[in-house]
């Protein structure tokens, strides 16, 4: 029997927390929509994806009104362009975004993820022809976003795709450059890149998933900070305990979600991702967390230590509460989306690279950084090997979503609207220059899995 | 399906008599009422069943929040799962 306390606790939680679901992300196989004629395959994409998702949007409201708990965002995930689009006989795919473009708004989902290559080995025509549309096909669509996943702990990084991706970021600037360089936001470069990601930018459908699936993203920074309120003084195996009951919570309705939503569109569930992610709403940051911890200002000694015990302790509470977990299953730490990140780098607190160092014990990355406009293709390059060297030799998930924002320099401040933020341009401390190192191209090779010091 | 309904807002004359007698029309069954007035605040937290009900859900809301609104307190009607869910194991 439910308790007034525990009907009082919920709806606390959703209403001065900001408690939601906030994505469900229906993943769909392109696969079986293969043809050597773009306009043949474009056409079987749209198709496909429109009598998919044709009922996702509706099915996601009705729950939403029925249960009372807010679904920010209803998304879908494509098999990664550069696979299903490789037999192709073209040289550019910028149609086949326009065509996911067009698929996304019929349906009325927020993004579509799936531009997509899978390059940490080598590249196939398909991935080099998607790589180079990048640039145009984030210019010239609203709600397509990109990957490339360039380096894994099996096959280690590899360099080229990491100088291309350099200046594949620069162009993408160039090309946006009146919107603020936003298609860079919704560019991502990943190591260890799951297939079963529900969260954008950099949602993909893998190739080993099914042919269609529902992948739940949970949210709940505010709830967790406030659980921790009434803990001034406690130790941190106190704190732990909180944030692993107040993940249980959060997670048990992002699983009773993913199950109505599995039921009523007939489509299997995947998983739930046991991510924190914050968005640019006062009360809704992970950095506020940390704070709430003991940190005058997140980016203070005692930042990582704060957000790997954040970190373990949401999937601890967070694995019990739900029969699947994926994805990327960690606290975010996007900085333009997070509103304690924004203060902390307008504080001077938070550098990239303290960032850089937060990564190595949470999910993702580098993730939403806007940097001068004149910082280098080969800096950038320099950024994501960094990135992808941590995820490859820890084993873990790691990105870039960097934005060189033309025309912007430090102490400017760009604003990407809407649950992207808004964000200082934040400085790279080294002026010295990667150029050399980056030239190089080849692979770095797949790290050893013992000795590990 | 089993439903909870909280009703939040200024104290008035007939407030429960409007929640009861929409619940009623429409075929839902009351459980279980937890009232109380605090500073001047009326609570109430309502559990009811809705299988003879032939509305959806969704209808059902609407009418209680728009007829809430209208005597100045907020109605939520809920699928009771959500707390379940959250709440036991």
């Amino acid at each position: 029997m439910i308790t007034i306390d525990d009907i009082l606790e919920t709806n606390q939680m959703i209403t001065e927390f900001n408690l939601d679901v906030r994505t469900i992300t229906l993943g769909i196989s392109l696969r079986d929509c293969a043809h050597p004629n773009i306009k043949q395959f474009c056409d079987n994409v749209y198709e496909k994806i429109t009598t998919s998702a044709e009922f996702l949007v509706q099915t996601g409201e009705e729950i939403e009104a029925e249960f009372g708990i807010p679904i920010i965002n209803k998304r879908i995930s494509v098999t990664p362009i550069a696979i299903a689009a490789d037999a192709c006989k073209t040289d550019s795919f910028v149609p086949v975004a326009e065509t996911l473009d067009r698929a996304a708004k019929t349906v009325g989902v927020n993004f579509i993820g799936g531009f997509s290559a899978l390059v940490e080995k080598g590249f196939t025509h398909g991935d080099r022809v998607l790589i180079e549309s990048i640039p145009q096909a984030l210019a010239s669509t609203d709600l397509v976003c990109s990957s490339v996943n360039l380096a894994s702990t099996k096959a280690g990084i590899n360099m080229d795709a990491v100088r291309e991706m350099g200046e594949i970021i620069k162009r993408t600037a160039e090309l946006t450059r009146d919107k603020q360089a936003l298609g860079c936001a919704k560019l991502v470069i990943f190591a260890n890149a799951p297939g079963d990601n529900p969260f954008m930018a950099g949602a993909f459908h893998g190739v080993a998933e099914a042919d269609k699936v529902i992948n739940v993203g949970v949210s709940g920074p505010g709830v967790v900070r406030h659980a921790l309120e009434n803990l001034k003084s406690a130790d941190f195996s106190e704190v732990a305990e909180t944030i692993k009951k107040t993940a249980f919570k959060i997670t048990r309705v992002g699983q009773l979600v993913a199950r109505e939503a599995s039921k009523r569109l007939g489509i299997p569930f995947g998983i739930i991702d046991l991510s924190l992610a914050p968005t640019p709403a006062v009360g809704d940051s992970v950095a506020r967390i940390l704070e709430e911890m003991g940190l005058e200002s997140c980016g203070a000694p005692g930042t990582t230590a704060a957000l790997a015990l954040l970190n373990d302790a949401v999937k601890k509470g967070g694995l019990m509460a739900t029969s699947h977990v994926g994805g990327l299953s960690g606290a975010f730490i996007p900085v333009s989306e997070d509103e304690g990140m924004i203060d902390a780098v307008r504080k001077n607190s938070l550098s990239i690279e303290k960032l850089e160092a937060m990564t190595c014990v949470c999910s993702v990355g580098l993730d939403m950084i806007a940097v001068a406009g004149d910082t280098s293709a080969a800096t950038i390059s320099g950024i994501i090997a960094d990135e992808s060297a941590i995820g490859v030799v820890n084993n873990k998930t790691t990105a870039v979503r960097i934005i060189p924002v033309p025309g912007k320099n430090i102490g400017d401040e760009v604003e990407f609207g809407g649950l992207l933020g808004r964000c200082p341009i934040m400085k790279v401390r080294s002026d010295w220059s990667s150029e050399a190192f980056i030239a190089r191209g080849g692979r770095i090779p797949a790290p050893v899995r013992s000795l590990t010091n | 399906m089993k439903l909870v309904v909280t009703v939040v807002g200024k104290d008035r004359v007939g407030i429960i008599a409007l929640v009861t007698k929409i619940l009623a029309d429409n075929e839902v069954n009351i459980l279980s009422i937890n009232q109380n007035i605090l500073d001047g605040f009326f609570n109430m937290i309502l559990l009811a069943e809705s299988d003879e009900s032939k509305i959806p859900l969704v209808e059902l809301q609407k009418i209680l929040r728009e007829q809430g609104e209208s005597i100045g307190v907020e109605i939520k009607t809920q699928h009771q799962d959500i707390f379940t869910a959250m709440h036991q194991i």
